[in-house]
């Protein structure tokens, strides 16, 4: 089974109503618009936990006058004109030694979003571990599949004896009775028994091949060594790093890029060893030196950690990584279109790249893996309660039927997404 | 009252049964089956076993060839990734197309660093228009035979052979040296130059002569505009503001100087309000057809000598003081008086331009606007352009002074007279007489194969500079891409080498920066286009000092007897600069639908003086018979073509073909070289050329047509077409036809529209795309042909092919001759229309296809998917408008098999399929769209990538999409806003009201087959008098006074429309 978007938002919403019920009520709809803001804005500079670029946003409320959800704004539209006559902001430049950047196009609305967003990521991380998403429900299906087999399996074999056992004694009682009958053929060698077992050979290899055949170029599992040992659980796990601080062209464009060497070094220019993490092992099992790979990040960079003042960005190389998730050539798959327009978790397709080291293809990027996800995806319609996207205002033929009842929700499948030239042009 | 015939070729006019019987067969040529001989099978070439055993063997090799290897991709980021960019994500920047003195501003879009699409831009003067030229240019950028890198060409007894330069320092140092041992001159050969910067560059370069030359030259224009008291200058005309419009030979659509300004304004004329019809009236003298007089109203044929005598008739009839000369031919003295009468009639709203270079002739021109009231109101003299500045004089005297071996040395930058010049011969042998020899231009043409420094130039692609299209407006270029080679600005060259220490580009910014001030300079960067406060001196006034001795030089012209031949420019190939651009040589030519060729264009009478027969055989064969032209010591082999409207005694040659090999294999072999045809009278440089010889060699050569391949199979109602006065009389034709299609379906159909169908009907939910197509504002250009390619992918197959009826174009321009039914020679117009896939509701195609790869889209469109597609070729013979497009070989090289493109398996195909699939070419494609492979249909998606991106921002930007948001390639291309496109489930969208605003001219192509087009087409109007019988029933006199009875609308319908095949109304 997937993870799709539905499972995995209702999972994400019930464990958010455990931890949200006892501080105060928070709209999901206003935590997720929040992470979509700190996401697309704040992330390349602030974490919520931890100090970087500028401070870490946990108990943003209870520091200088944010409470004040007005105030925090002013600032957040105009840094510099609010810093002039504030000292604690003028500390925090002198603290933090780079300028906040301006927002002018935050509201009140998003600023109130931010900020239930960051209580309640921060409420979660005090909580425990990470249970952001889910991995999905246990492949029941499968299994009674296996137990019907089986249980056939044995019937059919018993029956088989029980036949046997029928003929033998058939025969005995024949002979004990005198009546002669032709010799009986061996079960082996009766031509009923053959055609049927060819039949069956001829089903059940037919049904492997056809499945090989279709699983044909598929790679899921995937996870070819790639040139540097980048460890996605220290950065995105353990370091709580947003997927889109390193693969910010998600957000705009169809692809998400892999990092650019400058984006590695934003970071790394201060970070040159790996010392306190969890200890690393590649695939065979040896361990890796983690300061030893950050060098080769350093080698590609051509930057001198003894010299970090010295470092000439423009002389970089690029690292040829190794590209895991490959759709062929006639496929158009937008990234945007599935995160801000559909509001999709990275976590959906790629899985659960935070617990992994050495990332591997989670899903079989087939078609019907596609498809299935179209089909049973809600989009973010907007119902007469005026939330979801405004684009779908248009759609007058749905409005009038969901106002007569005659459907409740509209999915992708509605809207053309099963549609071959929804990805295929 | 008149009979009206519409057709495509001679065939339908003089033979339809055998065109019929031939239309039929799918395949031209006889099909090589080899083998089936009587041996039998197994004794044949391929018997059977074997053809099992490559059966067998191929399906397991394919199986194991596409699945077993799974290849490592390497994603390979930026090193230092630049802040505003984002992969995948496509950056528009100004720039300006800049050719020969051609400037239209653009927009370039750049993916991921490589310029893929051009664009018009919105705020210049074109209004946002393209040309065809202007479109291909982007390929150019990526053009294989582009010249890479300083060469220096040493001769050694008869070797030639070309050395790199390995650094610009050494070439520098080279020509510095080269000069200062030289004696003589220096001298600068260009094309036009608009570029005030590098105007500048050159004044300030020590002892520099500056020599414009430019290869159609329009120095008759400068210079009479100079004697009428204008100065040398050329002034802007306004078609927009013309109720009547005279061209006595300028084909302002196509060619003639600022093309796409001037197609933008004759098409708001030409657009037709419904409640209260009326249009401008476009009046047309010429030799040959070009594309704007087959787009005239009226149109009157002349010999190419006889121009002069029809410009002063035309002065005295409008009541200029000057003798009118005998006008021989009564059809063409009748026109000019009428034509006078018009222009009478319209004083002060009317315009007369004429394409001769002759100055006494543009004289005249000017006496005719003077008494016309033209100055001040349709031509504006105080902002003239700049399009052309080269004087035919200057260049005659160049070559008298290189032959006197007075140059020392020359450079060359955008001209090519070794190749256009009238007597190239005698500019080759001056050449040989100068110094020290450089060359600027980009590609190994003509006259840069003789020089002996080459430093190729930037292509505007990659080059900052500007361009001061008229007086007052400048546009800017920026580049767009890194350059691609060791090239260097020209005026970088200039800069160097007369001593300046700066780069062109450095120069160039800090002109700009001083001027407009570094604001002002980003904004103009930004929007392209600056356009300062007019200059209200310098505007001059009419003086007619000159008209009498202008008059009496014309009267002494020699009265032309006998063939004369007149020279044009294809709208594609133009004068020949971009003549290596494949996708160019590849598009159609409007009149002829002729591709990669010139060739002789003659007249009907012509060619029965010559004993060609006029049959099918004629039409529907390649081949056609080649003559030979012959004027005076020069002579060409062409092949010819028949067009009907031609001037009897002319025969006209297109200019731009007949290429070297430097210019790369696409223009190599294409045509012959015409440019010998023209002659240097002492003053201009005539374009045409009298007592020429003929002589039919009674052989053929093959040209490419593309206008025969898709047959209607008789079906008509395909083009619609009346004259201003039928549809003033009868405004209802259109929609009574409608109306009674409508109500014999519903008979058919339980009085439900829905029944009207075996199938079940799609529903549009939300969006249903639509298009529109005004016929009068289609003047078959084919910018949007070419805009299609570019955004689209779409293959070059090679001329080759196209003779193969394998022609790719998704979009196709239909032309249609409409003549007499009795005399086809009679042509009364021109009808372009555009065809490309119909997106039909009830699409015929969707029905057969066996895999579903061809579907309905909730959006309205007809899907095509190729990957899905096993090539059965159903679809496209179900489709009764045939626009779909099947990959017969592997053009584009995305098969995963490279045996695909093995010539001994699948055929030979000509070099330019190979060049358009180099690395270097493949970078043009568009990354959002599939390149599709051999052995699928392709066709037009209305540019659905297009519709999905502008979805997807409404979508991000949370707001319900505008109706005209989503636009498709030819739509933007077109200059005249012919085509229209949105959402035609929004009211508010220009699509909408197209349609509700146009219920009389709108209609389907094929509206009886109840196929539902999603494309509508709105009727064509000519703007005579003359009343149609086609238009409004036979018996359209007697019907006049109740045209808008129902009754008599569907009686007429019954009788002079196909009726309604009442038992197939469900197919």
């Amino acid at each position: 089974m997937i993870p799709c978007k539905p499972i995995g938002k209702k999972l994400t919403l019930t464990l958010l109503s455990v931890f949200v019920f006892s501080f105060v009520y928070v709209s999901a709809q206003d935590i997720a618009a929040g992470k979509a803001i700190f996401m697309g804005k704040c992330a390349s500079c602030h974490q919520i936990g931890k100090n970087g670029t500028g401070p870490a946003l946990a108990g943003l409320e209870e520091r200088h006058k944010w409470a004040d959800h007005n105030e925090l704004l002013k600032w957040i539209n105009n840094p510099a004109g609010y810093m002039k006559n504030d000292p604690y902001t003028q500390g925090l430049l002198a603290e933090y030694k780079s300028m906040m950047t301006g927002f002018s196009d935050i509201t009140l609305k998003d600023v109130d979003d931010l900020v239930a967003y960051i209580n309640d990521a921060d409420a979660k991380a005090k909580a425990g571990p990470s249970t952001t998403t889910t991995t999905g429900e246990p492949e029941k299906g499968n299994s009674n599949a296996i137990i019907f087999g089986v249980i056939s399996l044995i019937l059919a074999i018993i029956a088989l004896i029980l036949m046997q056992v029928n003929s033998n004694l058939k025969k005995m009682s024949d002979d004990a009775e005198g009546i002669s009958r032709p010799e009986q053929v061996p079960f082996y060698k009766n031509k009923i028994y053959i055609a049927m077992m060819a039949l069956i050979f001829f089903a059940v290899a037919g049904y492997y091949f056809s499945k090989a055949a279709i699983g044909l170029g598929r790679q899921t599992d995937y996870a070819p060594v790639q040139p540097i040992y980048y460890s996605h659980k220290v950065h995105a796990g353990i370091n709580q790093i947003s997927c889109l601080y390193c693969h910010g062209s998600a957000w705009d464009s169809k692809h998400a890029a892999i990092p650019a060497v400058n984006i590695c070094m934003n970071c790394h220019k201060s970070i040159n060893e790996y010392v306190k993490g969890p200890k690393l092992y590649d695939e065979a099992g040896n361990e890796i030196n983690g300061t030893a790979e950050i060098a080769k990040l350093y080698k590609a960079a051509g930057f001198d950690p003894a010299k970090p003042n010295d470092w000439d960005p423009s002389k970089a190389k690029p690292i040829e990584w190794v590209k895991i998730h490959n759709l062929p050539d006639h496929v158009y798959f937008n990234h945007s279109q599935h995160i801000r327009a559909g509001k999709v978790q990275c976590q959906s397709c790629h899985g659960e790249v935070t617990a992994m080291d050495e990332v591997k293809q989670v899903s079989e990027l087939s078609m019907g893996w596609c498809i299935n996800c179209h089909r049973e995806t809600k989009v973010d319609f907007n119902y007469s309660d005026s939330t979801g996207n405004k684009f779908y205002s248009i759609y007058e033929k749905f409005h009038n039927d969901i106002k007569n009842h005659k459907m409740d929700s509209v999915s992708v499948k509605d809207i053309g997404g099963l549609e071959c030239q929804k990805c295929h042009y | 009252m008149s009979q009206n015939k519409y057709w495509q070729s001679f065939g339908e006019v003089n033979d339809p049964e055998n065109l019929k019987k031939l239309s039929q067969d799918e395949f031209q040529e006889e099909l090589p089956f080899e083998g089936f001989d009587d041996k039998g099978l197994i004794d044949a070439k391929a018997p059977r076993r074997d053809f099992l055993k490559y059966l067998g063997f191929s399906t397991a090799a394919a199986t194991l060839a596409a699945s077993c290897k799974i290849p490592v991709n390497k994603a390979i980021p930026y090193a230092n990734k630049p802040e505003n960019l984002v992969p995948g994500v496509a950056k528009y920047y100004a720039t300006t197309y800049v050719q020969d003195g051609d400037v239209i501003p653009v927009v370039a879009k750049v993916r991921d660093g490589r310029p893929i699409k051009i664009e018009g831009n919105d705020l210049s003067f074109t209004g946002g228009g393209t040309t065809a030229r202007s479109q291909a240019s982007v390929l150019d950028l990526y053009d294989m035979y582009r010249a890479k890198f300083p060469l220096h060409r040493v001769t050694k007894g008869t070797d030639v052979t070309f050395q790199e330069v390995p650094t610009f320092e050494q070439f520098d140092k080279m020509v510095g040296d080269a000069m200062k041992a030289a004696t003589g001159s220096v001298v600068l050969l260009t094309s036009t130059i608009t570029s005030p910067t590098t105007k500048e560059i050159i004044a300030k370069f020590p002892n520099l002569k500056h020599v414009q030359y430019d290869a159609v030259s329009y120095s008759g224009i400068l210079l009479a505009n100079e004697a009428s008291g204008f100065g040398r200058k050329i002034p802007n005309y306004d078609f927009a503001a013309a109720k009547v419009i005279v061209s006595i030979g300028a084909d302002f659509l196509g060619t003639w100087l600022s093309s796409v300004e001037y197609a933008k304004g004759y098409s708001k004329g030409r657009k037709i309000d419904e409640k209260n019809p009326s249009m401008s009236k476009h009046y047309q003298f010429e030799g040959h057809l070009s594309m704007t007089g087959s787009n005239a109203d009226e149109r009157f044929t002349h010999r190419p000598s006889e121009t002069g005598a029809v410009a002063v008739a035309l002065l005295a009839a409008v009541g200029g003081s000057v003798t009118a000369p005998a006008i021989a031919d009564a059809k063409l003295a009748a026109g000019i008086k009428k034509v006078a009468e018009d222009l009478k009639a319209h004083n002060g709203q009317s315009l007369v331009v004429c394409g001769s270079n002759d100055k006494n002739v543009q004289v005249i021109v000017n006496a005719i606007n003077s008494a016309i009231g033209a100055n001040g109101t349709t031509i504006d003299w105080s902002k003239p352009v700049n399009y052309r500045q080269g004087i035919d004089a200057d260049m005659a005297q160049l070559i008298t002074d290189m032959e006197a071996g007075s140059v020392g040395t020359l450079m060359v930058y955008g001209a090519n007279p070794a190749y256009t010049h009238p007597d190239a011969e005698k500019f080759k042998a001056a050449l040989k007489k100068v110094r020290v020899t450089v060359s600027f231009n980009e590609k190994m043409d003509e006259t840069t194969e003789l020089c002996e420094y080459i430093l190729p130039t930037h292509h505007y692609l990659e080059s900052w500079g500007d361009a001061e299209a008229k007086t007052g407006v400048v546009s800017f270029l920026q580049p767009t891409i890194y350059p691609l080679f060791k090239t260097r600005p020209y005026q970088t060259s200039l800069l160097k080498w007369s001593g300046a220490t700066q780069d062109y580009d450095t120069y160039f910014k800090e002109y700009w920066n001083t001027k407009l001030g570094a604001d002002g300079f980003n904004k103009a960067l930004q929007d392209g286009i600056k356009e300062e406060a007019p200059a209200a001196a310098g505007a001059g006034s009419y003086s007619g000092g000159a008209v009498a001795e202008a008059a009496s030089a014309i009267a002494g012209y020699k009265k032309g007897t006998g063939v004369e031949v007149v020279l044009y420019q294809k709208v594609s190939i133009g004068s020949g600069s971009q003549a290596g651009n494949p996708w160019l040589q590849e598009l159609p030519d409007p009149v002829t639908k002729a591709t990669w060729d010139n060739y002789a264009l003659i007249s009907m009478a012509k060619a029965k003086e010559l004993g060609i027969k006029l049959d099918t055989d004629y039409e529907y064969y390649p081949g056609k018979p080649v003559i030979k032209v012959t004027v005076g010591k020069k002579e060409v082999e062409l092949p010819i073509l028949v067009i009907p409207g031609m001037n009897a005694d002319t025969i006209a040659i297109a200019v731009g073909y007949g290429r070297n090999d430097g210019l790369g294999k696409t223009a190599a072999g294409a045509g012959k070289n015409a440019y010998p045809f023209t002659s240097y009278n002492g003053t201009t440089v005539d374009n045409f050329a009298t007592g020429v010889v003929i002589e039919n060699l009674n052989r053929k050569e093959k040209i490419a047509q593309t206008q025969i391949h898709n047959s209607y199979e008789d079906r008509e109602e395909v083009v619609r077409e009346t004259t201003l006065a039928s549809f003033k009389k009868h405004p209802n034709v259109i929609p009574e036809w409608k109306q009674h299609l409508k109500e014999a379906f519903y008979k058919n159909a339980n009085d439900d529209f829905r029944q009207a169908t075996l199938y079940p009907q799609h529903e549009q939910p939300g969006i249903k795309w639509g298009m529109s197509i005004d016929m009068n504002a289609c003047f078959g250009c084919g910018a949007c042909v070419v805009a299609c390619h570019a955004e689209n992918n779409v293959p070059v197959v090679g001329k080759s092919e196209v003779l193969r009826y394998h022609d790719m174009h998704w979009l196709r321009i239909d032309r249609y001759f409409i003549s007499d039914k009795e005399n086809p020679d009679n042509l009364k117009g021109v009808v372009f229309q555009p065809m490309m896939c119909q997106h039909c509701d009830n699409a015929p195609c969707e029905n057969v296809c066996p895999v579903a790869a061809t579907n309905h889209s909730a959006e309205g469109l007809n899907q095509m998917t190729y990957n899905r597609c096993i090539g059965t070729r159903y679809c496209a013979n179900n489709c009764p408008f045939k626009v779909r497009r099947f990959n017969w070989s592997d053009y584009t090289g995305a098969d995963s098999f490279p045996n695909n493109q093995d010539q001994q398996i699948v055929g030979k195909l000509d070099p330019v399929v190979f060049q358009m699939n180099d690395d270097l070419t493949r970078m043009v494609l568009n990354p959002d769209v599939t390149v599709r492979s051999r052995g699928v249909i392709e066709k037009c998606s209305f540019c659905v990538q297009k519709l999905q991106a502008a979805k997807l921002d409404a979508k991000k930007e949370n707001r319900p999409m505008k109706g005209d948001e989503a636009k498709t390639a030819c739509q933007t291309a077109c200059a005249a806003d012919a085509i229209v496109f949105g959402n035609s489930h929004d009211k508010e969208s220009s699509i909408s009201k197209v349609r509700a605003e146009n219920t009389q001219r709108g209609f389907h192509v094929l509206e009886q087959l109840h196929v539902l087009p999603n494309v509508t087409y709105l009727a064509k109007i000519r703007n005579t008098d003359e009343i149609d019988a086609h238009w409004g029933g036979e018996h359209g006199e007697e019907h006049a006074a109740d045209s808008g009875d129902h009754k008599t609308g569907e009686h007429k319908a019954d009788s002079t429309l196909p009726s309604v095949p009442k038992t197939e109304a469900s197919h």
